[in-house]
């Protein structure tokens, strides 16, 4: 019988176009994409024969031992201040929304607070603890004290610079968590309780999950974010990424290859952390769409099929 | 010989605000009965259910499911509303179906089924599964385990969703319109489910706009209106010889 094959076309009908349809001419998409392709030629052909580039000499520092160890470096800070960040965020966004009306102020004015400040402003105060606060001490307050110790032999510049990441990064990260908390339906919750489910299992099992859809872009832009804001702290001799190169240069004046040295690796990095944001993300949408769309691997698989 | 009560409703007051939603309201309902509240929209209809399993506090009254009060314990003569583990426990004894099926959309159809009785009954996986794929196939969705919720038609979520509530073996099943949110055409499917449940002796409480269901279904129907209950009785008499002018003016209008 013929039916079946008249109601399921082919797979090949899908990209071959209808007998009889002529699709609608579209001048303009041509000539404004000649016009881009022009430009983008233009600039690579300035950016490869323009002899200031030097990119002899960012092959040969691009491996550097002085810059590697800037990149660990950078690469440490900014996984430890996500992880102690987005801990602290999370602590904060279930502060503000729990029904305790103190907790809930203090973490708005925590949020407000550190998120005026800029984080270089930040980071200087840190480092400066010492006019602020000469010593440290654990005590009872207004009463006697048990311990205390010097803040400038405490707090150096590795301990200011991961403070004060960390502080500027909890209140973006709060904002984060609870914008993903509370863009879950409310009847999600009441169905879970209707379930007989306590808070935490339905914060665990049943909210974060889907919150996840919406954090997870905002976690990988402040996650990026934070990969450069790192830089900021060469301004205290920290020695990351930028400061290493920076240290080169001021030896031996090649700064323009240098900071290339410097932007490659941001951009290498930046590059590895969105396609992780990617598969992270596919994996949270699990649910969410009728079918998963396909990584880019498999619509190129498709292409060449 | 008269069945046991299950749900045993008394005074129930509740306003939202200033705006008062129930204002005394009297109900109960035995073992393996079926009671469908009907009644105006804005009539306090669904905020009664939701009282029964403490998903709203009350104002004043009592609410017991078993002979157990619901969300308080009564001390020196005042309600103390009781802590949140009492709460669940309760609540896990108590299916409730949602207007929007509520299914939890980043979960498979046999995820959402077993996560309770896993979590919260504390059933070992195998037997939360087994469970679920039996409950899955009584209400005829056999074969679609592996499905996520936004795969299935309206009608068949919320088939799901009654299965999810099955799931905690309840003593007491709760509808809020249950098929309000469909497209015509699916209603049918639902309502045969909920019917095969009264039929089996499940005792319900559904909040319906389906009359026609409440003929066929109900053992008791109550019409409440401003947050009262104007009347109660069995279908026959109170859908077809309404004693009030007010349960006849709601019932010309929606029959």
């Amino acid at each position: 019988m013929s039916v079946s094959t008249d109601l399921v076309p082919p797979p090949t009908a899908r990209t071959a176009p209808a007998a009889g349809v002529v699709p609608l001419r579209r001048p303009g998409r041509w000539i404004s994409a000649a016009v881009v392709l022009v430009v983008l030629a233009a600039v690579v052909r300035s950016v490869i024969t323009n002899d200031a580039f030097q990119w002899g000499v960012v092959a040969e520092y691009l491996t550097a031992e002085v810059v590697l160890r800037g990149l660990g470096l950078t690469l440490w800070l900014t996984v430890l201040t996500l992880v102690l960040g987005f801990a602290l965020g999370t602590l904060l966004a279930v502060a503000r929304l729990s029904g305790n009306p103190v907790l809930a102020a203090v973490s708005w004015g925590y949020v407000w607070i550190f998120r005026s400040v800029p984080m270089l402003v930040q980071l200087l105060f840190w480092f400066n603890i010492g006019a602020l606060y000469p010593t440290l001490s654990l005590g009872v307050p207004f009463g006697p004290d048990f311990v205390s110790i010097s803040s400038t032999n405490l707090i150096g510049p590795l301990a200011a610079v991961i403070i004060g990441l960390t502080l500027h990064e909890a209140a973006y990260a709060a904002e984060i968590v609870r914008g993903g908390v509370i863009s879950v339906e409310q009847g999600q919750v009441e169905a879970a309780l209707a379930l007989g489910m306590g808070r935490g299992r339905i914060l665990r099992r049943i909210v974060l999950p889907q919150a996840m859809r919406s954090i997870i872009p905002a976690a990988g832009n402040a996650l990026i974010g934070t990969l450069k804001g790192t830089s900021v702290v060469s301004v205290l001799a920290v020695q990351d990424l930028l400061f290493s190169v920076q240290l080169i240069y001021n030896r031996n004046y090649l700064v323009i290859p240098l900071l290339l040295v410097a932007t490659t690796w941001y951009v290498v990095v930046t590059s590895v952390l969105s396609v992780a944001q990617y598969h992270v993300e596919r994996h949270y949408a699990r649910g969410a769409a009728r079918a998963l769309p396909p990584t880019p691997w498999q619509r190129l698989g498709g292409r060449l099929r | 010989m008269s069945a046991a009560t299950v749900v045993r409703i008394s005074g129930l007051h509740k306003s939202y605000g200033t705006t008062p939603v129930l204002r005394g309201v009297d109900l109960e309902v035995r073992q393996g009965e079926v009671t469908c509240v009907i009644g105006p929209s804005g009539s306090g209809k669904s905020t009664l259910l939701r009282c029964v399993n403490h998903l709203e506090k009350i104002d004043a009254g009592e609410v017991e499911v078993d002979g157990e009060l619901i969300g308080y314990r009564r001390h020196r003569g005042r309600l103390h509303e009781l802590k949140d583990r009492v709460i669940t426990r309760q609540r896990a004894s108590i299916g409730m179906v949602f207007q929007n099926f509520n299914l939890f959309p980043h979960l498979t159809v046999l995820e959402n089924v077993v996560e309770a009785p896993i979590g919260v009954r504390g059933l070992s996986r195998a037997a939360a599964v087994a469970l679920g794929e039996e409950l899955i196939a009584r209400v005829g969705l056999a074969g679609r385990e592996g499905s996520y919720p936004r795969q299935l038609s309206g009608g068949q979520q919320q088939r799901i969703a009654i299965a999810r509530a099955l799931a905690m073996e309840p003593k007491l099943m709760l509808f809020d319109e249950p098929t309000s949110a469909l497209d015509p055409e699916l209603v049918g499917e639902v309502l045969a489910v909920v019917a095969d449940l009264a039929e089996a002796g499940m005792t319900m409480v559904v909040v319906t706009h389906e009359v026609e269901f409440a003929r066929r279904v109900a053992d008791t129907v109550v019409f409440l209106d401003e947050g009262r209950v104007v009347e109660s009785g069995p279908p026959s008499e109170l859908l077809t010889a309404p004693r009030h002018a007010r349960t006849r003016e709601f019932l010309a209008r929606v029959l």
